[in-house]
């Protein structure tokens, strides 16, 4: 008996305004021709939507990252299509995986070499507090050695979690005051690490 | 004619005489002791006998029992005739006192990073070696982390729930 043929027999017609996402302006007064704002909103808006991510990773959570970089997930639906290899360039650290003792320096290192304004993503378990590698070669978490502004849990954590720690990096940097990094807490901060 | 355990066994025995002694058979593999200082003559004439051949060192580690006072470390080589594809396990035990053992690297060249390892992991001096330094852990750190009075975990922390981590 032969098959109805049911493909695409109610085709989706494409609706551009939810296909494409655009990025909310930000608050303020517009009129003929012009538009008025706060410069931290709109250099908030354009580092929060172009974040250049670092990939730092060491084991295991390291595949779920490529996992979020890949297709499914795609993390340059974020703004980070482009995945800097070099600290030079990037705004974000992401820490995926053990950090053993010995990797304590390089990843110290690696943050150094990052220009101001950077941000620092610890994902899982490991990254976070050493997970269950509670030995005395694994570091117990990078915060001691530099500071992190986003912990996600997970061991390993999901893609979405992952995107999930990414788009609370992006609050943080949209809501960023740019006077943060001139403050005196920032500079105690930065202290506190030993870093100059 | 095949190489058997008997036939080393016997071989070591006339050679050395009672300076080899506890001859295991585990599993179809010898394996035997000796004094510390006897080592290198041993693995020498392991090496150099025509019919012995074991020219080939597939590992080398140490075991640390804490509860034999007097001999807590014991060195453990693993050695290989590639041309029967025969294998032995020789040991040489110390005290951890003073844990000194010479070393085998310059009869076998691989021993150079096993010792170091060694070294890094049981704190044994291995007499002689070109460059004692740790190899895996951090060269800060300042005891022998595999000997069991240390314990495995990190020290640093103390947020951990002790009873979580079956230490409490
Ligand atoms: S948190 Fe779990 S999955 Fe991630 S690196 Fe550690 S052990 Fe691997």
């Amino acid at each position: 008996m032969a098959r109805p043929v049911r493909f695409n027999i109610h085709p989706k017609e494409g609706d551009i305004n939810s296909a494409v996402a655009v990025a909310e302006a930000p608050a303020g007064y517009s009129g003929d021709g012009f538009f008025t704002t706060k410069l931290s909103d709109v250099v908030g808006l354009a580092r929060k939507n172009s974040i250049w991510p670092l990939p730092f990773a060491t084991s295991c959570c390291g595949i779920e990252f490529m996992a979020t970089m890949g297709s499914h997930y795609d993390i340059s639906r974020f703004g980070s299509e482009r995945v800097g290899f070099s600290p030079r360039q990037c705004d974000l650290l992401m820490v995926m995986g053990t950090i053993a003792k010995k990797m304590a320096p390089v990843l110290r290192q690696v943050y150094l070499q990052m220009a101001e304004p950077r941000w620092v993503l610890a994902v899982g378990a490991c990254a976070s507090s050493g997970g269950i590698f509670d030995t005395y070669s694994v570091l117990q978490g990078i915060d001691q050695v530099i500071p992190v502004d986003v912990y996600v849990p997970g061991c390993p954590p999901r893609p979405e979690a992952i995107l999930d720690g990414f788009m609370k990096i992006q609050e943080l940097v949209g809501q960023e005051s740019i006077r943060r990094r001139n403050s005196p807490q920032y500079q105690a901060l930065m202290d506190s690490y030993g870093i100059q | 004619m095949e190489l058997s355990n008997q036939y080393i066994q016997q071989r070591l025995t006339e050679k050395f005489g009672e300076q080899v002694f506890n001859f295991e058979d585990t599993y179809g593999m010898l394996s035997f002791e000796a004094p510390k200082d006897q080592n290198l003559k041993v693995m020498q004439f392991l090496y150099d006998d025509a019919e012995l051949q074991f020219r080939f060192m597939t590992d080398l580690c140490a075991v640390n029992y804490p509860d034999q006072p007097g001999r807590e470390l014991a060195v453990v080589y693993h050695l290989h005739n590639l041309r029967d594809n025969v294998r032995i396990r020789f040991k040489v035990f110390t005290s951890v006192a003073e844990p000194d053992v010479y070393t085998a690297s310059q009869l076998f060249s691989t021993a150079n990073w096993m010792e170091r390892e060694t070294y890094d992991f049981y704190g044994v001096n291995f007499v002689g070696h070109p460059n004692l330094k740790r190899i895996l852990n951090v060269d800060e750190m300042d005891y022998f982390p595999m000997r069991k009075e240390y314990p495995l975990e990190d020290q640093t922390r103390i947020d951990k729930d002790d009873e979580m981590f079956g230490r409490g």
